[in-house]
């Protein structure tokens, strides 16, 4: 089976935290140079940059996985990815009726800009994109699941903003596609916290520069590059597996 | 102190059924992060917070605390709820915010 190359986690400059540098373009190039197969768009409560990226990685052979990372109630981080971009619209909705109202503030958080392929501004977030929305850890994963995404909650073990560090420990209820573990732990991390022992652990780069791309890689033993592939291969089904 | 006096001086909501409002409050811990809860309260603690999700029940019965408070209005999910009423330690609620409910469970503490 092929063997494909992928960093789920990378933000770009609609982030706040993220460079000014880390735009579709730059990101699309970076990725090709890595050679990465597989990308996850993942700004914080925004989805807003990953069409352009689709269309940009589409032309290098680079599949795009369009989602948000979302702060959920409990300020624990989630990856939410959504099959097409249909859905990435309703995901987009969701985040813009939920997002908390406080306004960003250039000064203190950075920018938060939507550019083109010509790196010219086309949109600026206004709502901070780094506070919570107002739906729990469940409520999140329930929306995600009912239009078939995949979630992920994000670096669960680190000491800010996770799942373990906002509740404690993984909820035994709580229904996860695969879990991301903190980049600068080692695998006895897995014996020490309960969770479902078929589950797909994985780490990213959580890139916000462009050299932080691909620092960390998951290599997908699927058939082809597509969403239901990656999926399978998340939860171990016919034969697909990540490595 | 027990809880039943807590909430009869501070008038707080019980969420929960009668069950444990005799549990012996020894101290507080006012915390949002369940993991430092975890790692830093004490038994017998009143632990103060806005979580509402069922793992600060889990939380609370792994350090037998003697009672939650919920700030600000907040109630805890139903799922929440009845977990507290099987392990016999209450939900209280209270309007005030955390700084407010803390200072005032600081001072009766404080007298005994």
């Amino acid at each position: 089976m092929p063997v494909f190359s992928a960093d789920l986690h990378i933000h770009t400059v609609l982030s706040p935290c993220g460079d000014l540098d880390m735009s579709p373009v730059n990101i699309v190039k970076r990725a090709k140079e890595l050679q990465l197969d597989i990308i996850g768009i993942t700004d914080h409560n925004s989805t807003r940059h990953c069409p352009l990226i689709q269309q940009l990685a589409a032309k290098e052979g680079i599949f795009v996985l369009c989602g948000a990372e979302v702060t959920t109630l409990e300020e624990a981080h989630c990856l939410c990815f959504m099959p097409d971009l249909e859905r990435l619209d309703k995901l987009q909705s969701y985040l813009d009726l939920y997002l908390m109202d406080f306004m960003n503030d250039v000064n203190k958080f950075g920018y938060q800009v939507q550019v083109d392929e010509e790196e010219t501004i086309v949109y600026e977030e206004p709502k901070l994109l780094i506070q919570s929305i107002n739906r729990n850890i469940n409520q999140v994963e329930e929306f995600t699941h009912s239009l078939g995404g995949l979630f992920i909650p994000a670096h669960i073990n680190r000491p800010a903003f996770s799942l373990i560090s906002q509740l404690g420990f993984i909820p035994d209820d709580l229904n996860y596609d695969a879990l991301e573990i903190y980049r600068m732990t080692d695998e006895n991390f897995c014996n020490t916290y309960n969770y479902r022992k078929d589950t797909t652990l994985i780490r990213n780069s959580d890139a916000h520069q462009l050299n932080r791309i691909g620092a960390e890689r998951n290599f997908f033993n699927i058939e082809e590059l597509n969403f239901q592939e990656i999926k399978l291969a998340l939860l171990k089904q016919q034969g697909r597996f990540v490595k | 102190m027990t809880v039943r006096e807590l909430v009869e001086k501070l008038g707080l909501h019980v969420f929960s059924d009668q069950s444990g409002l005799e549990n012996e409050i020894k101290s507080g811990y006012t915390s949002d992060l369940l993991s430092d809860v975890m790692g830093h309260s004490n038994q017998g603690a009143v632990w103060i917070t806005l979580q509402t999700h069922k793992n600060i029940m889990a939380i609370a019965s792994l350090k037998d605390h003697a009672a939650i408070i919920l700030v600000k209005g907040l109630k805890p999910d139903d799922d929440t709820l009845a977990t507290s009423n099987e392990e016999k330690i209450p939900i209280l609620g209270t309007d005030l915010q955390t700084f407010e409910i803390t200072g005032k469970v600081y001072q009766l503490i404080n007298k005994q």
